[in-house]
């Protein structure tokens, strides 16, 4: 017991260790805190997403995936101002997801002229591209894009990522398309899956929403739940209410069986 | 003519023009060639011999060029880039040369090109003798398949293909020889067209020697073959293909240009090592038809840029998805709601998707002016129950002949 507890302290004290070594020669870039525009969600981040470092981003399902790519692009959006944006994406990502179509991200309020497209042929290639951009200090930030689980992005790779970002204080977001979570040395790593969007008028739908977890956090604290809209004119997240989600559509009977689509069913009051 | 012994058969292993011009040819025996000439004037191959009045012809060659490398067993390559005005003209030297060696006994072809692989392949295939500027590629194009210098089997692979000449081979696509002959052969095709295997080019004007030497380490390092220099190499040459005016920057005032400088040199490092077709930019397109909206280009390469990004209004979610399919994904539908509303509900990729909310029609009509013009098409922004938001349009109306056809072909955030 005795022995485990001394282990215990041993590892905590080189984990710290680590940690400094990896804050780099300036820990000012990485303490720079972004805001999401959630108040809640910022504070439990200790302040907003950490600037210089890598966070990584699951879809929970493959359906997701377009979800959780216009989240980063908003959490990029918050931490870039307007400066350019490195997106590398691996060729493969394109044929399951659907190829990047610029009307759609300067819908979102991506002006596409301030986008660098960097296709690569296989994960070690994308992984490569964005350590090189990672290091560009006058990117706003850089988003990678494996597909899957690739052998090469092990917590080495991951590790440097997150130090190119530790030293040149930019955002690294690594968008892990038909991934599942696999060691890594990224500051935060969230969950994102679709929400409901709040109707406009005439039933037509509405602004991006989503509803993220987040799974883990090196400062702050996980496990917690947001659903959050993305307003582009703002360019900011806002908080939705849980009891706005639970009103929202998806927990009205559709169309119930009733005989005329045009019923009482589809026109909510 | 000359013989050499090959195999135990006394073969012929070069012949006179004059012999050349009574049917024999390389590698024809010797006891067949008589039989065909019976009167034959025949000596033994020296290859020692000819090796040493190549190296003395080489030497004559100084009077030319400083830099002449022997292409054994019967070629010289001499470089006269800078050479010619001494000669008056490039034209003159040539003539001067192929002369001077003509008085001595040999019959020689000349022939100048902008590269070595150009000018050695056209003396020993073509018919061309001077190759001007830029005109390599056309220049090669009639040659045989031999001029690729080709393993015999790739050679007759190749020709069984149906392809003859280079120029059939520079038509197709490279990745497609690469895949079966080796990136080699796509790398002696490239030289024969006189492109250069290591070259790197950047957006802007470029002065500084550290930044230029990172870019061709990042070439260097992403070449599929890896140059092998063996004992090292004896003359590196840096040419500068393209050259334009610098503007000075000032520290102090251009803050804003430096950093602009600096995305500029990352975007030059990730072409270089990744090539210039994967590193890209989008340009807007003056066009309703969402297929043609965006053009995706090299951001090394200087395009006209007339028409901007549609102005967005406030208030307004994204009228176009993120990801987009090309080509649209077909989805099944059992029914429509309403003979031109969305669908109440479709199947894509093995999941039933109910739409609880939708937009539209949108009516995308054809660009009729268009060669290959598309049917008008009604497109539908949806939501389903699960808060995933799409892009389907719909071909064909209720009533024609055929059913209307439904395709997703984008998703929203």
């Amino acid at each position: 017991m005795q022995k485990a507890e001394l282990h215990r302290a041993e590892l905590e004290s080189l984990k710290r260790e680590v940690a400094k070594l990896e804050r780099g020669s300036s820990p000012a870039a990485s303490a720079v805190r972004v805001s999401t525009g959630v108040p809640d969600l910022d504070a439990s981040l200790g302040g907003g997403l950490a600037r210089g470092a890598l966070h990584e981003v699951f879809a929970q399902g493959m359906l997701d995936e377009a979800a959780a790519a216009a989240f980063v692009i908003g959490l990029a959006l918050r931490a870039s101002g307007k400066a350019p944006v490195v997106w590398i994406r691996q060729d493969f990502v394109g044929l399951e997801l659907g190829e990047i179509y610029a009307p759609g991200l300067a819908d979102l309020g991506l002006s596409p002229e301030r986008l660098i497209l960097v296709r690569a042929r296989d994960a070690p290639a994308v992984l490569r591209a964005g350590e090189e951009a990672a290091r560009c200090p006058p990117l706003g930030a850089v988003i990678i894009e494996p597909w899957g689980n690739p052998k090469s992005l092990d917590l080495v790779a991951s590790r440097r990522l997150m130090l190119a970002a530790g030293r040149s204080g930019v955002p690294v977001f690594m968008l892990r398309a038909g991934g599942a979570p696999l060691p890594s040395a990224a500051a935060t790593r969230w969950s994102v899956r679709a929400a409901a969007s709040a109707p406009l008028e005439g039933e037509a739908p509405g602004h991006p929403a989503c509803e993220v977890s987040l799974l883990r956090d090196r400062v702050g604290s996980i496990g917690r739940n947001w659903i959050v809209e993305w307003n582009r004119d703002v360019r900011s997240f806002t908080p939705v209410s849980p009891d706005r989600a639970a009103l929202s559509r998806g927990l009205v009977p559709v169309s119930s069986g009733g005989p005329h689509p045009e019923g009482a069913a589809r026109k909510r009051a | 003519m000359l013989v050499e012994k090959v195999k135990g058969a006394s073969r012929i292993a070069a012949v006179s023009r004059k012999a050349r011009q009574a049917g024999l040819a390389q590698g024809l025996t010797l006891a067949d060639a008589r039989a065909r000439i019976p009167h034959l004037w025949v000596e033994e191959m020296n290859r020692q011999a000819d090796l040493a009045l190549l190296g003395d012809v080489a030497e004559d060659c100084d009077r030319a060029t400083p830099i002449v490398v022997a292409d054994a067993p019967d070629g010289l390559l001499l470089d006269v880039t800078g050479c010619g005005h001494l000669f008056g003209g490039e034209a003159q030297l040539r003539s001067k040369l192929s002369q001077r060696f003509r008085k001595a006994g040999l019959s020689v072809r000349t022939v100048i090109a902008g590269a070595p692989d150009t000018a050695r392949a056209l003396a020993r295939h073509g018919r061309i003798a001077i190759v001007p500027a830029g005109g390599e590629v056309n220049a090669v194009r009639g040659l045989p398949l031999a001029a690729l210098g080709l393993e015999p089997k790739d050679q007759l692979a190749i020709s069984r293909a149906g392809l003859k000449t280079i120029g059939a081979l520079i038509d197709r696509p490279s990745a497609l020889f690469a895949a079966r002959f080796g990136e080699q052969m796509t790398l002696k095709l490239a030289r024969l067209q006189g492109l250069s295997p290591v070259s790197v080019e950047t957006g802007h004007g470029l002065r500084d020697p550290a930044v230029v030497m990172r870019l061709f380490r990042e070439r260097l390092d992403a070449l599929a073959d890896p140059l092998d220099p063996g004992f090292g190499f004896d003359l590196v040459r840096l040419c500068v293909l393209d050259a334009e005016p610098l503007a000075m920057l000032q520290p102090e005032l251009d803050a804003h240009a430096i950093e602009a400088d600096e995305v500029a040199h990352l975007a030059d490092r990730l072409s270089a090592r990744f090539g210039q077709d994967r590193v890209l930019r989008f340009v807007a397109v003056d066009t309703h038809n969402p297929d043609r909206a965006a053009r995706i280009v090299p951001v090394l390469q200087e395009t006209r840029e007339d028409a901007q990004w549609p102005d967005l209004s406030v208030g307004e979610p994204p009228m176009r998805p993120m990801h987009i399919f090309v080509p649209p994904q077909t989805v099944s539908v059992a029914m429509a709601e309403v003979p031109d509303g969305p669908p109440r509900a479709f199947r894509w990729r093995r999941t039933e998707h109910r739409v609880i909310a939708h937009e539209g029609p949108e009516r995308i009509a054809p660009e009729w002016w268009r060669e290959s013009a598309l049917e008008a098409r009604d497109y539908y922004r949806v939501e389903d129950t699960e808060g995933r938001r799409f892009w389907l349009f719909r071909t064909g109306e209720y009533g024609d002949v055929e059913l209307p056809r439904w395709f997703l072909h984008g998703a929203f955030g």
